[in-house]
């Protein structure tokens, strides 16, 4: 693999399978995901899609889908200008730590100062931190996304 | 949270989230590079920055590379940050900027 662009961390007080539900379920995704919500069977090789009321739907294929420690999917940009980059992926490693669990987001492939690579880089903060407050506290963050991190957050 | 703070209690470990904010994936000695830092130094900062979970590492072949790691500082943010406020403090944030750009 080449060297990832980003690589984000959380420690969540879940479990290894909540967290997997978390991530793959789309009444979940909605919730902590800002009106997000994703649908695959999650099947290697498989499509996977994020459906929103009020955006365009995000599609891409599913890499690696090992339950409930790792899962990977092909991510392509959503805009006009991110069509002609190359297709990036995203990796979600999952690691028991005793009472909480370690989430590891791995971004790679992505053309670096490309529009995806500008989308993501503040909206993944944000969908862990929500991630996080929903799996911990029972309620996503308080977000209201500007219009600009509103994109983020839906790139991301 | 009291690790996070903590760790960014210090001009040093501040420099180094710079450094890796300018660039992200660097190994130890690309992030030793051009400062007046010990080796030493660097490796105690960034294992203090790391336990705070404000610097992620990740292996790349032999390699150790460093990302910087906003989760945390976003969720501090979040803590104080009232909805209504985040489009106002975004905007002075911005004007605060560009008048001190000017300023230079």
């Amino acid at each position: 693999m080449s060297k990832p662009e980003f690589v984000y961390t959380t420690y969540i007080e879940t479990s290894a399978e909540k967290l997997w539900h978390a991530l793959t379920d789309g009444d979940f995704t909605e919730r902590y995901w800002f009106g997000h919500r994703v649908a695959s069977d999650w099947k290697v090789g498989s499509p996977y899609r994020f459906t929103h009321q009020s955006k365009p739907p995000h599609q891409g294929k599913v890499l690696i889908s090992d339950p409930p420690t790792k899962l990977a999917y092909s991510w392509d940009g959503c805009s006009e200008d991110s069509k002609r980059e190359r297709t990036s992926r995203v990796t979600f490693d999952i690691e028991p730590r005793g009472k909480v669990v370690k989430l590891t987001v791995t971004h790679d492939n992505l053309d670096e100062g490309g529009k995806t690579f500008r989308d993501i880089s503040g909206g993944w903060p944000m969908v862990l931190a929500s991630l996080k407050s929903l799996l911990e506290a029972g309620h996503p963050l308080d977000i209201d996304p500007s219009p600009a991190t509103r994109k983020e957050a839906a790139h991301a | 949270m009291d690790d996070v703070f903590k760790a960014l209690a210090d001009a040093s470990r501040r420099s180094l989230l710079d450094r890796l904010h300018a660039r992200n994936g660097q190994t130890l000695n690309e992030l030793c590079d051009g400062l007046a830092m010990t080796r030493q130094a660097v490796t105690k900062h960034l294992a203090i920055l790391e336990a705070a979970n404000l610097v992620t590492t990740f292996k790349h072949g032999r390699e150790k590379l460093h990302y910087l790691n906003p989760v945390p500082i976003h969720q501090i943010g979040e803590r104080w940050i009232r909805k209504f406020e985040r489009g106002k403090l975004a905007a002075l944030g911005e004007l605060k900027r560009q008048l001190e750009k000017r300023d230079e």
